[in-house]
């Protein structure tokens, strides 16, 4: 070994543990499909079983009766499985409310497609609360002034649609026109404001609901649509919803 | 030109005789392979998809991904496990143990680090919080700033992996959560610019850390076209330099494969998403060359 190769030899020895940086001439690039072809970690499977068998448990535990087999296709400006789920949430959220504001909610409005499945007759379990809400959306509570109300009904009788309403009643005459329209059984004072309830996804704007953004505090009541429902289903033997006169049309 | 590059490798490879004749080191091969493993948007999907499901019927499975990442590293001992974020929400699962089941099956999958998503808010900040304990990987974020919240110094900005002596520098890019996130979820995390964050990470990582292959896991988005001033992967690929690889999430994109995008001085690099729910694995492998002998004349990327 000469000199010079020497000095070479100790100059890489100094690059080298300064750290250069070290280059890659090839990338290759994939994605591996995970199928049923490929075979179960066994220790990770063992893991998760008892952690499955205790939801599938509890999802499948009896928690109420249903009468009959109820679908948000059944009745045209009402259903029964929709004053159902806005009734419901009246009921479980009115206490709550109260409690935070001092203030009784007014009336509520729900979205017709967020009803995302049938209430069969029979048993109803905690999956069944799953499948009618599988989102997270959650109950919030504003205040609409009269102005807003007037519009929230517009949107209604425009919209034609069984969205689900509690403490709020519509009748249009044949033409489609509003006709008479009451919150707790008295005639709207267009001049007041009212507490109604209803859920994230609405009042974030979705399905249009224009009247929610100009709307004045929010109360955010920390409780999901789902919970609401699987709390009432607990506490109650049977469940026997009917389609009923609160939104109509006239003949 | 091509007669340096000769000198240049002849030089090279005396050099090393050198050295293994006085015992310091011994290299038995020129290359070494970094294998990057990664998945993004599972949703708490731990169990396969059932043979009744309308569109993935018989699809993923966290055991079975478990049994093909020990394959992989069996293969491949140097290989990072990487999640780019929204482990949270999807089944019941999430909804009965808050993603205590998640975690804790992350870290038997040997996860190296995750980047955090929208969808792990869910259950708010205290939520994310509360499952840390389960969590043996490090959560990965450099534009959000945690400092006024109770995740404050459980998220790294930036983490260096040695893999084989290569240094990998990971760097995380969440999405923006006003509007998408409630402020009650979220609390006083704050959202930084993710190209201006970008750029700060990757210079650190190349000039402080000396990585020799930076990594962004991102939870922005593969691609919005119609949104101009909103960020996403190719985007922050396009306008940044010394990013090697992107593993993307948030859009649930599934690639054909990987996108291969010209950054801001005209290098290619990689840009990758593999859908959700746990339906693929993506396997991004680098072939680093230790004489520079190969490297010298370009990479070449098969995808």
């Amino acid at each position: 070994m000469n000199f010079k190769t020497f000095f070479l030899c100790f100059a890489l020895l100094f690059i080298t543990s300064c750290k250069t940086p070290i280059s890659y001439h090839k990338i290759e690039g994939k994605q591996i499909a995970i199928t049923d072809s490929l075979s179960v970690d066994q220790s990770i499977e063992a893991f998760i079983k008892p952690y499955r068998e205790h939801i599938n448990k509890n999802l499948d535990s009896v928690i109420s009766y249903s009468i009959d087999t109820y679908s948000k296709s059944d009745g045209k400006l009402n259903t029964a499985i929709g004053n159902f789920m806005a009734d419901v949430m009246y009921e479980q959220s009115n206490t709550l409310f109260k409690k935070r504001s001092g203030e009784d909610i007014d009336f509520v409005l729900l979205n017709h497609g967020g009803i995302r499945a049938i209430i069969s007759k029979g048993n109803i379990t905690t999956r069944t609360a799953f499948e009618v809400m599988p989102f997270e959306n959650s109950i919030v509570v504003t205040k609409l002034k009269g102005e807003q109300v007037k519009e929230l009904l517009d949107y209604l009788i425009e919209a034609k649609r069984a969205h689900p309403i509690s403490k709020l009643k519509i009748v249009m005459d044949s033409n489609g026109n509003l006709n008479d329209a009451t919150i707790n059984g008295k005639q709207i004072d267009y001049s007041k404001s009212y507490y109604v309830l209803t859920n994230d996804y609405l009042m974030n704007g979705g399905d249009r609901m224009d009247f929610f953004k100009k709307r004045d505090t929010v109360y955010v009541l920390d409780y999901k649509i789902r919970n609401a429902l699987i709390d009432y289903f607990s506490k109650t033997d049977t469940i026997s919803p009917v389609i009923d006169d609160r939104f109509i049309q006239l003949n | 030109m091509k007669r340096r590059k000769f000198l240049q490798h002849t030089v090279t490879a005396s050099a090393l005789v050198g050295l293994s004749g006085i015992g310091l080191q011994s290299f038995d091969s020129s290359t070494k392979k970094i294998t990057i493993l990664h998945t993004n948007d599972v949703h708490s999907h731990i169990d396969p998809f059932g043979p009744e499901d309308g569109r993935n019927p018989n699809k993923g499975g966290v055991a079975r991904r478990a049994g093909l990442i020990a394959s992989v590293r069996k293969e491949n001992p140097n290989t990072l496990l990487l999640d780019a974020g929204d482990i949270f929400q999807g089944t019941p699962y999430f909804n009965y143990y808050g993603g205590e089941l998640e975690f804790k099956l992350m870290s038997m999958l040997k996860y190296d680090a995750a980047t955090i998503g929208n969808h792990d808010f869910d259950n708010g900040i205290q939520g994310l919080y509360a499952q840390l304990p389960h969590a043996k990987f490090d959560f990965i974020s450099s534009n959000y700033d945690f400092s006024n919240t109770i995740m404050d110094m459980h998220v790294k900005p930036y983490k260096v992996f040695k893999v084989d002596g290569i240094r990998v520098g990971v760097f995380g890019l969440g999405i923006e959560l006003a509007g998408l996130v409630d402020k009650n979820m979220y609390k006083e995390t704050k959202y930084l610019n993710p190209l201006e964050i970008a750029q700060d990470m990757t210079s650190v990582l190349k000039e402080k850390e000396k990585c020799d292959l930076i990594i962004c896991l991102s939870h922005l988005g593969y691609s919005y076209k119609d949104l101009d001033q909103k960020p996403d992967d190719l985007k922050i690929a396009k306008a940044t330099k010394d990013i090697d690889l992107i593993i993307g999430g948030h859009t649930h994109t599934f690639l054909d494969k990987p996108t291969i995008v010209r950054n801001s001085v005209g290098k290619n690099m990689l840009v990758n998403q593999v859908g959700c729910y746990g339906i693929n694995l993506g396997k991004i492998d680098f072939y680093f060359d230790l004489d520079k002998n190969k490297s010298a004349k370009g990479v070449s990327i098969i995808v």
